[in-house]
């Protein structure tokens, strides 16, 4: 498989998740605002540093407030990682090996870019906002069914899915990091009676609610859910189900110890987290040297597959299997 | 509302020679049944048909690309449901005619490259070949696998008034169009599938497996499975659908010049997640000048730098050759016949359009005084590019092209406008006559293979003789029937 093509199939999989999951981004901040007694004010300005797009955002805006931030993340094109410049990289990478994928895919993705071109608006009022993101999370998980129940599992598809579960990983714990934000002392008087409902409001914008209630059978508390999202085997949103099948999916592709090492060295760091103290400090800290070590993942990746494309690079990295 | 019937016997052919019609009212033998089934259709049904026709073009995603239209690059195929017919007996004729053409071209080409025969006997003027672009020196003394350049040619025929087939213009640098063909045929078969039940339409399904066994008979390592690639300039390139459609068929990669790379052992490899991997056939659909930044244009990001050298060491094929196109000029084109004569001692079996070249004194004083009468077409453009139709340019436009003729006699040649054949083309609710041409393809390894009729292109706008896509184009299954076995009614 051509280096070229197999990095277009990587970032196809990592811009549909990014779309998918930043519209559950936006769902679990909408949600937490709604569920937090008045008097507490967390309002929208953090979401665009958990995005990773803080700079950006900087460059074209003075206010951080709703009508910013939400269209921003969204719709903006001058922010790579909006849902439209997500979906519309999605595309690109798609147009060069579409002959790759089941057909329904590329038409699936055509779809969904000019569902949120044409009626990304609607999503700037709170009252359509929420059904909006659902839509965009439904048709997404659309096209995972498509290439899931149509792909062969070839070469072409373990890039697909290296690029997908390193993005979703990546962006549980950004999503986790919108709750960490908005956390004011656990102990505070006047939150305690809405901590619970915000961890579920979290869970349930990750689509987790259920099958964490089937797994912990206990009331609802932070440091499970934080367990839970990061360190469960078998749901798979979590980081650590994530980083098990980039062990396996790596397995199956050539000279991947490397690669390998890198996500056993991440997992032991994820599986070693204490949340009764990281909730109290460090949550933030935490997340953010998981987000790290996946990007080193990346360049990993980056060095040993898809290097090859680039001009100029020497060659002898790159051993003659003819 | 349409009345097909009313509309296939109200039918005009005017004075041009029709594909389907002997005479108005009148239809060919070979579109009798398909012209009695069309008439038989309701208004209805026609129109459940084109509206098929259009959402088959979608789901099947065929698609060209269109430089200005900036965030839709791909556009929708545009093609007419009604085939134009071509009996087999007639189609015979023409495909030894196309088959003997590009043989005299490939020895021709051989001959330029090599000892120059041609020239020294007298056939073909020095001072043709010193002037010509796309005389390539680097490939001076080369002689490709089997001694063949053009492996896939692309050929324009066109039909008079009296209905003779000409050979407009021959294609042997990067023809493109073969996967529309396809595609239109695999449209029709969708949309009007009774009628392949009751006539003997020739299939047209075997080119990819074809061009995958001509591009194979040439690799260097003939005992191995052949790695072959598709060399393409990338999707903005205006025939990037066909490039994928085929290297998908053939099952081959689809490469981008920074796919490949060029070692010191002079073989190409390309990177791939394994590793590098040695490549031995490129069919490469990047013009000439761009495939090797080291031999040819040096800021050319499209090739692969060392491609030259691999191929002047053998190491890998390249086809079409780097150099192929110095035949297809449209000045070396009116030579023909006579390199035909040269080369295989016959006369040529499909003639050239009448032609004035402009290089000649004489000739050209006839051009210049007959301008608005003639097609003026500079030697080298290709898509209907940089060409005067003088009937219908103003005057302006007749003055620069003789500034232009006069400043490059070389680069310009010259044509009557020819009274192109038509065919009945659906247009809105009505059946109209519209001109079309046909571009075979012949493909030339130790055997020659031609296409089962070629690629129909029709001039959608009244009048217009000008079939390119990229200038409001459209394009027609073509069928060559069978009237050598008429019990073949059924199948």
């Amino acid at each position: 498989m051509l280096s070229r093509v197999a990095e277009h199939i990587y970032w196809f999989g990592r811009y549909t998740e990014r779309a998918e999951n930043t519209a559950r981004l936006l769902k679990v901040n909408t949600t937490l605002l709604l569920d937090l007694p008045p008097k507490i004010t967390f309002g929208w300005g953090h979401l665009p540093r958990i995005a990773g797009c803080q700079e950006a955002f900087d460059e074209h805006h003075e206010q951080a407030d709703e009508n910013n931030v939400v269209h921003f993340l969204i719709l903006d094109e001058r922010n790579p990682s909006s849902i439209l410049s997500s979906l519309r990289s999605a595309r690109e990478n798609m147009r060069t090996t579409r002959d790759l994928m089941p057909r329904e895919v590329w038409e699936q993705v055509n779809r969904l870019y000019y569902r949120v071109r044409e009626q990304g608006q609607q999503a700037m009022s709170r009252q359509r906002r929420h059904e909006f993101l659902d839509q965009i999370i439904l048709d997404a998980n659309m096209i995972s069914g498509l290439l899931f129940g149509g792909m062969s599992n070839d070469q072409a598809f373990r890039f697909l899915h290296i690029g997908i579960d390193i993005e979703r990983a990546d962006m549980t714990t950004r999503i986790i990091d919108v709750r960490s934000e908005s956390l004011l002392p656990e102990q505070s008087e006047d939150i305690m009676p809405f901590l619970n409902i915000q961890w579920m409001s979290m869970l349930r914008s990750l689509t987790a609610y259920q099958m964490y209630r089937r797994h912990i059978r206990r009331r609802v508390n932070g440091p499970d859910v934080l367990r839970f999202l990061l360190q469960n085997t078998e749901f798979p949103r979590a980081v650590v189900f994530c980083l098990n099948r980039l062990n396996s999916t790596l397995l199956q592709l050539p000279h991947s110890e490397p690669c390998i090492n890198q996500v056993i060295q991440l997992r032991t760091h994820v599986a070693g987290g204490e949340f009764h103290q990281l909730i109290e400090q460090g949550l933030s800290e935490f997340l953010d040297q998981i987000q790290l070590e996946l990007n080193t993942l990346h360049s990993c990746l980056h060095k040993h597959y898809f290097a090859v494309e680039e001009q100029g690079e020497s060659q002898s990295q790159f051993s003659r299997s003819d | 509302m349409v009345d097909m019937k009313k509309e296939l016997a109200n039918y005009n052919c005017n004075a041009f020679y029709d594909e389907l019609f002997a005479a108005s009212g009148q239809p060919r033998p070979s579109a009798q049944k398909l012209l009695d089934f069309i008439g038989a259709m309701s208004a209805d049904d026609l129109q459940d048909r084109t509206t098929a026709v259009d959402l088959a073009i979608k789901v099947m995603g065929i698609s060209f690309t269109v430089y200005s239209e900036g965030d839709m690059i791909d556009r929708a195929w545009p093609f007419d449901l009604l085939p134009r017919i071509i009996p087999r007996s007639e189609w015979d004729a023409i495909d030894l005619g196309l088959k003997q053409r590009v043989t005299a071209l490939n020895l021709f080409i051989q001959d330029l490259y090599n000892d120059q025969k041609v020239i020294k006997d007298g056939v073909f003027p020095a001072e043709l070949l010193s002037e010509s672009v796309n005389f390539r020196k680097q490939c001076i003394g080369v002689t490709p696998p089997l001694g063949i350049w053009a492996h896939i040619c692309g050929s324009d025929l066109v039909r008079d008034a009296e209905g003779t087939v000409y050979v407009l213009e021959d294609n042997l640098r990067v023809p493109s169009g073969v996967s529309y063909m396809l595609e239109n045929r695999q449209v029709t078969k969708r949309v009007l599938p009774e009628i392949f039940e009751h006539m003997n339409i020739m299939p047209v399904d075997d080119y990819p497996s074809q061009l995958y066994d001509t591009l194979a008979a040439l690799s260097p390592r003939p005992q191995d499975e052949p790695n072959i690639v598709l060399l393409t300039p990338g999707i903005f390139n205006s025939a990037y659908f066909e490039h994928a459609y085929l290297a998908q068929q053939m099952g081959i990669e689809l490469v981008q010049g920074s796919d490949l790379a060029v070692l010191d052992d002079d073989c190409v490899y390309m990177r791939t997640v394994e590793g590098l991997q040695r490549v031995d056939v490129i069919y490469r659909r990047v013009d000439d000048l761009f495939i090797d930044p080291e031999a040819f244009n040096p800021k050319s990001v499209l090739g692969a730098a060392g491609l030259m050298r691999a191929w002047t060491k053998g190491n890998v094929a390249l086809a079409n050759a780097p150099g192929a196109g110095v035949a297809d000029d449209k000045v070396v084109y009116t030579y023909v016949p006579q390199l035909i004569k040269y080369y295989l001692d016959e006369d040529a079996r499909l003639p050239n359009v009448p032609s004035y070249l402009c290089m000649d004194n004489k000739q050209r004083e006839h051009v210049l005084a007959n301008i608005d009468q003639l097609v003026v077409k500079p030697a080298n453009e290709s898509g209907g590019y940089g060409m005067l139709v003088g009937p219908k340019s103003t005057r302006a436009e007749q003055d620069k092209f003789r500034e232009l003729i006069k400043a490059n006699p070389r680069n310009y040649m010259a044509q009557p406008t020819l009274a192109l054949s038509t065919t009945p083309t659906v247009i809105g609710n009505q059946v109209k006559p519209r001109h079309v041409d046909l571009r075979p393809f012949i493909l030339s390894r130790d055997i020659q293979y031609t296409t089962m009729g070629g690629l129909t292109r029709v001039a959608l706008v009244e009048g217009s003789l000008v079939v390119n896509s990229s200038q409001g184009g459209g394009s027609k299954d073509t069928w060559i029937v069978d009237d050598l076995h008429q019990d073949g009614g059924t199948r």
